[in-house]
C-alpha cells in the first residue's frame, strides 16, 4: 500500500443554476490573455448539449481517455508511444478552433471614430484569430440552457447513445447544467500521452499541471484527454490546463471558482488513496465496475492502519487529520451521493458529482403530484427513465443502479427534512428504505445545504518546508496584453520567447494576511471571500448604533 | 580565400551552432517550441508536415551516411562505388521530392491561410527563405551532377573535408576543386547551422525519444518530503499557467513594494530573490 493524497472536488449539481461565475472568475484569474481567448479552464455546459468543445464526449471521433487491451492492460485510445511518436507531425485527432469558438472582438475604437451621419454607428465583430471582420456562429455557451432545441442538442454525443424516441422526450423534459474543470485524475491520460514528459502529477496534492518550459507544442496532450481540458496556446504554442489553483490551494484557501461559486455548489476536501491500486483498478474488465473500483481505490482516513501507513509515505498529521474532515470523503464514501464524471474514460478523475434531484421534482411538481413525498420521488426516479439513463451515461458508464440509488438517497432526504421542518415527527422508515439513518440523513442535509466555508472547504495549507519550492510558481502579469503595461509582448523567436515576466502580482499569502487581518485599512471586494462583517464595508447595525 | 571559406566559415558557423543552443535552452527554454499551427489549419498541414518531416529525416541520414561514413568502411563492408552511388540516388531522390513537396505545401499553406500566415514572425519568413535554398541548391547539385552530368562522387572531397572539421585538421585545399554547385549548397547549409538555434528550428532537438521509454505517468514532487523532487528548486516547475518560469538566482534586487500591507516573513526562511526581469514591472 502506497498512500497517496489528493485534492479532490465534488459538485452538487442541484445547486447549480448555469450563472457561469465560476467560469468567468477562472478566465479572469487564469485566461485572460492572448493565444487562449478561446479557453475556459472552467466551462458550464448545458445538458442535454454538445458540450465545449462540441461532441467532446464522442471518443469514437476524439479518441481521449484509456483503452483496455486484449491482455488486460491499458494503453491509451490513440494510441501508444509509437504510434504517438509517428504521428507527431500532425496529430490527425487534434479538434480544430472551429469546434471550441473562434474567439472574437468588437470594433469598439469605430462607435467613438465613425463620422456623423444617420445611422448609429455598429461595432462590428472581428476575429482574434484571423483580424478580420467576421460572423459569430458558435462561442462556448451558444446552446446555453437548450438554446437552438433539437438542433444543437440533437448532437449531443451522450443522447446519441439513447434511443431516438427517448430522446425528444428527454429533450422536451428538462435539462440542467454541469460545470466542468480538469478532473486531476489518478491515472491522466494526457500525462500519458505527452512526448515530453511535461505534464505531470505533484506527488503532495494530485494536481496535475503542465510544465511551460519542458512543453514543447506536441499537442498530444489535447488528444489524450477525453475531456478536453486541455488547452493549446495558440500564440505561445504549449499546452495550458487548469491548475485547481495551486496557489491558493497551497495556502488553504478554495479554487476561484469554488471561491465565487454563486450556488456555493462545490466541496473541496483531500482522499488519500491506494497508489498501488489504481492501475489494477482502471482496468477492470466491465466498463460498469469502473465506479465501484476506484472506490475501492481511496483508504478511509479513519482507519488506524491508513494513517500509520499515510505517515510512513510522509503525509503530514494535519493533512492525514484534513481528509478525515473531508467533505469530499462523505459525499462519495460515506453518504455514497457523489459519482465520477464518465469513468469509462478509465482515467479515474477526481472531480465528482452529485446527480441533480431536481429535473424530477420539477416533473412531479408540474403534473399536480406533491414533490415532497417519499413515496411520490421514489416511484418518479423509478419512472423517469430518461433522465435516470442519462445520468448514467454521464456519470456510471450507463449503469442505472447507482444512480437510481443516489437520486433514492437525495429524495429520501427531501422527504425525511420535510416532515422536520413541518414539525412532524420523523420517520425513519424513509431512512431506513435507502440504507441510512435518521441521523445520517440529517448529517448529509447539513452538508449539502447548510454547511459553512470551512466545511465545504478543507484544505490544509502546504507545508512551510515544501513552500520555498512552491514559491516560484506563481501567477503572471495581468496587465501583461498585448500593447499593454505589462508589455511582455513579442520576443525575438516569436510569443512571449525571451526572458521571463515577472512573477505574481497578487501576493497570495498578502491575500490571506489580508483576509485574516484584525483591522483592515480598507476592503477590497475583489478579494473579500464573504466571511465576517469587515470593518466599513456595511453601515453599523441599528443596535450598535442604539448602545451608548 | 579557401581557407576563410572551408576553414574559418564552417567552425565560426558550428561554434554560433552550438553556442546559439545553449544560450537558448538556458535563457529560452519557454520559447523552445515546435509553435504549432495546427489549431488554425488541419486539413493541408495533415499531408505536408509529415510529407516534409519524415522526407528531412530520410535526408538527414543519407548525409550522415554521405558525409561521416568514410568510403573505405562502405567498401570494407562490400558495397561497391555503383551499388552504393543507385541507393543513394534512388532513395535520396525520393526523400528530396518528398521534402521539396511538402515544404511546397507547407509554405503554401503558411502563405494562403488567414490565420496561420498572421501567426508568422519575420524570423520564420527568414528561416523559410534559409532552409528552402539549402535545400534547393541541396537538390539542385545532385541532379546536375547525375542526371545532367555523368555523376560526382562527393564522398572523395566533401566528405573527408567534412570530417577533417571534426579532427581538427581542416583540409580546405580538397573543396577547392568541388563543383560549385556542391560549393554553393555546403555554405548555405553553414548559414542554415548558424541561424538554426534562434528559430523555431531547435524543436529539433527536443525530438522525444525518452518517451518511449519512460512510464505513461509522470510523477513530479514539489517539496522535501519524500525526497522525491527533481532538479533544484521551483524555477521550471511551473505548470498550465502563464509564462513564468525559471529559479531566481542569488543576490537579484529585492521585489518592489506593491499597494497593500507588506507580506508576512515567510515559515520556511529568508524570502527567494525574484526572478531577473522583475523591473520591468515598473
Amino acid at each position: 500500500m502506497r498512500v497517496m493524497a489528493q485534492m479532490a472536488m465534488v459538485m452538487n449539481l442541484d445547486k447549480c443554476i448555469g450563472c457561469h461565475t465560476c467560469s468567468v472568475t477562472c478566465k479572469q484569474a487564469w485566461t485572460n490573455r492572448s493565444g487562449v481567448e478561446y479557453v475556459w479552464f472552467n466551462n458550464v455546459e448545458t445538458r442535454p448539449g454538445q458540450g465545449y468543445p462540441r461532441t467532446y464526449q464522442d471518443q469514437k471521433r476524439w479518441q481521449g481517455g484509456w483503452v483496455r487491451t486484449r491482455r488486460g492492460r491499458l494503453k491509451p485510445r490513440s494510441g501508444g508511444r509509437v504510434k504517438r511518436l509517428l504521428s507527431i507531425f500532425a496529430n490527425p485527432k487534434l479538434p480544430s478552433i472551429q469546434d471550441y469558438y473562434e474567439p472574437w472582438t468588437y470594433e469598439y475604437e469605430h462607435l467613438l471614430t465613425a463620422p456623423a451621419g444617420d445611422q448609429t454607428p455598429v461595432a462590428r465583430p472581428t476575429s482574434l484569430i484571423t483580424g478580420k471582420q467576421t460572423r459569430i456562429t458558435w462561442s462556448a455557451n451558444w446552446d446555453d440552457s437548450l438554446a437552438g432545441g433539437n438542433e444543437t442538442a440533437g448532437g449531443d454525443p451522450i443522447l446519441a447513445r439513447v434511443s431516438e424516441q427517448v430522446r425528444q422526450e428527454y429533450a422536451k423534459a428538462f435539462m440542467f447544467f454541469l460545470p466542468r474543470i480538469c478532473e486531476h485524475c489518478l491515472n491522466p491520460s494526457c500525462a500519458a500521452s505527452c512526448p515530453s514528459g511535461a505534464i505531470y502529477k505533484r506527488t503532495e496534492d494530485g494536481i496535475v499541471l503542465v510544465d511551460q518550459d519542458d512543453c514543447r507544442g506536441w499537442r498530444m496532450c489535447v488528444t489524450g484527454c477525453p475531456y478536453k481540458k486541455i488547452y493549446f496556446n495558440h500564440r505561445t504554442g504549449k499546452a495550458e490546463k487548469c491548475t485547481f489553483c495551486f496557489p491558493r490551494v497551497e495556502i488553504g484557501i478554495p479554487t476561484v471558482c469554488s471561491e465565487t461559486c454563486v450556488g456555493r455548489l462545490r466541496y473541496i476536501g483531500l482522499m488519500l488513496y491506494d497508489a498501488d491500486a489504481v492501475a489494477r483498478a482502471a482496468a477492470v474488465a466491465d466498463e460498469t465496475d469502473l465506479y465501484a473500483a476506484q472506490r475501492s481505490v481511496f483508504l478511509d482516513p479513519h482507519d488506524p492502519r491508513v494513517a500509520e501507513a499515510a505517515r510512513r509515505s510522509g503525509i503530514p498529521e494535519d493533512w492525514i487529520d484534513a481528509a478525515r474532515r473531508s467533505p469530499v470523503w462523505d459525499l462519495i464514501m460515506r453518504y455514497e451521493v457523489a459519482l465520477p464524471l464518465h469513468p469509462e474514460y478509465r482515467t479515474m478523475p477526481m472531480v465528482w458529482y452529485i446527480p441533480p434531484l431536481s429535473p424530477v421534482v420539477d416533473v412531479l411538481r408540474d403534473t399536480g403530484h406533491d414533490a415532497e413525498d417519499a413515496g411520490n420521488l421514489f416511484g418518479a426516479v423509478d419512472a423517469l427513465r430518461i433522465p435516470v439513463e442519462y445520468l448514467a451515461e454521464l456519470f456510471t458508464a450507463g449503469d442505472t443502479a447507482p444512480v437510481t440509488a443516489v437520486l433514492r438517497r437525495l429524495a429520501a432526504m427531501r422527504a425525511y427534512q420535510r416532515r422536520v421542518n413541518l414539525g412532524e415527527p420523523p420517520d425513519e422508515s424513509i431512512a431506513t428504505g435507502v440504507g441510512m439513518t435518521g441521523q445520517r440523513i440529517q448529517d448529509m442535509y447539513r452538508l449539502l445545504a447548510i454547511a459553512k466555508y470551512d466545511e465545504r472547504y478543507v484544505i490544509p495549507a502546504a507545508h512551510a518546508e515544501a513552500a520555498a519550492g512552491l514559491e516560484e510558481l506563481a501567477t503572471g502579469c495581468s496587465l501583461d496584453y498585448e500593447g499593454g503595461p505589462g508589455m511582455g509582448g513579442t520576443g525575438p523567436f516569436g510569443e512571449s520567447s525571451g526572458r521571463y515576466e515577472p512573477v505574481a502580482v497578487e501576493n497570495f499569502h498578502a491575500l490571506r494576511s489580508r483576509q485574516t487581518a484584525d483591522s483592515p485599512a480598507r476592503v477590497n471586494l475583489l478579494n473579500w471571500d464573504g466571511k465576517g462583517r469587515p470593518e466599513g464595508l456595511f453601515p453599523p447595525r441599528r443596535d450598535e448604533e442604539e448602545r451608548p | 580565400m579557401n581557407t576563410l571559406l572551408w576553414v574559418i566559415v564552417p567552425y565560426l558557423s558550428l561554434a554560433v551552432f552550438a553556442g546559439g543552443l545553449v544560450w537558448r535552452r538556458r535563457y529560452d527554454k519557454f520559447g523552445w517550441t515546435t509553435r504549432s499551427s495546427q489549431l488554425y489549419e488541419s486539413a493541408v498541414l495533415r499531408w505536408g508536415s509529415p510529407l516534409f518531416h519524415f522526407g528531412v529525416l530520410m535526408v538527414l541520414v543519407g548525409h550522415v551516411g554521405g558525409l561521416l561514413v568514410p568510403k573505405s568502411w562502405t567498401e570494407a563492408a562490400g558495397i561497391s562505388e555503383h551499388a552504393y552511388h543507385l541507393m543513394a540516388v534512388f532513395i535520396g531522390t525520393v526523400a528530396g521530392l518528398c521534402t521539396l513537396i511538402g515544404m511546397a505545401i507547407l509554405i503554401l499553406r503558411r502563405r494562403l491561410t488567414g490565420p496561420v500566415f498572421a501567426a508568422t514572425t519575420r524570423n520564420d519568413k527568414a528561416m523559410y527563405a534559409v532552409l528552402a535554398t539549402v535545400i534547393l541548391l541541396g537538390l539542385w547539385a545532385t541532379l546536375r551532377a547525375n542526371v545532367a552530368g555523368d555523376g560526382y562522387d562527393y564522398r572523395e572531397t566533401v566528405s573527408p573535408w567534412f570530417r577533417s572539421l571534426f579532427y581538427l585538421r581542416p583540409d580546405p585545399e580538397v573543396m577547392a576543386a568541388v563543383p560549385t554547385t556542391f560549393q554553393v549548397h555546403v555554405l548555405a547549409a553553414f548559414a542554415l547551422f548558424a541561424f538554426w538555434p534562434f528559430t523555431r528550428l531547435v524543436h529539433a532537438f527536443s525530438a522525444p525519444v525518452g518517451y518511449l521509454t519512460r512510464p505513461y505517468v509522470v510523477y513530479r514532487g514539489g517539496g522535501p518530503r519524500g525526497g522525491r523532487r527533481g532538479g533544484g528548486g521551483g524555477g521550471g516547475r511551473v505548470p498550465g499557467g502563464p509564462p513564468t518560469r525559471g529559479a531566481a538566482p542569488q543576490g537579484a534586487p529585492p521585489p518592489p513594494p506593491r499597494g497593500g500591507p507588506a507580506p508576512p516573513p515567510r515559515r520556511g526562511g529568508p524570502r527567494p530573490a525574484p526572478p531577473p526581469g522583475w523591473e520591468r514591472l515598473r
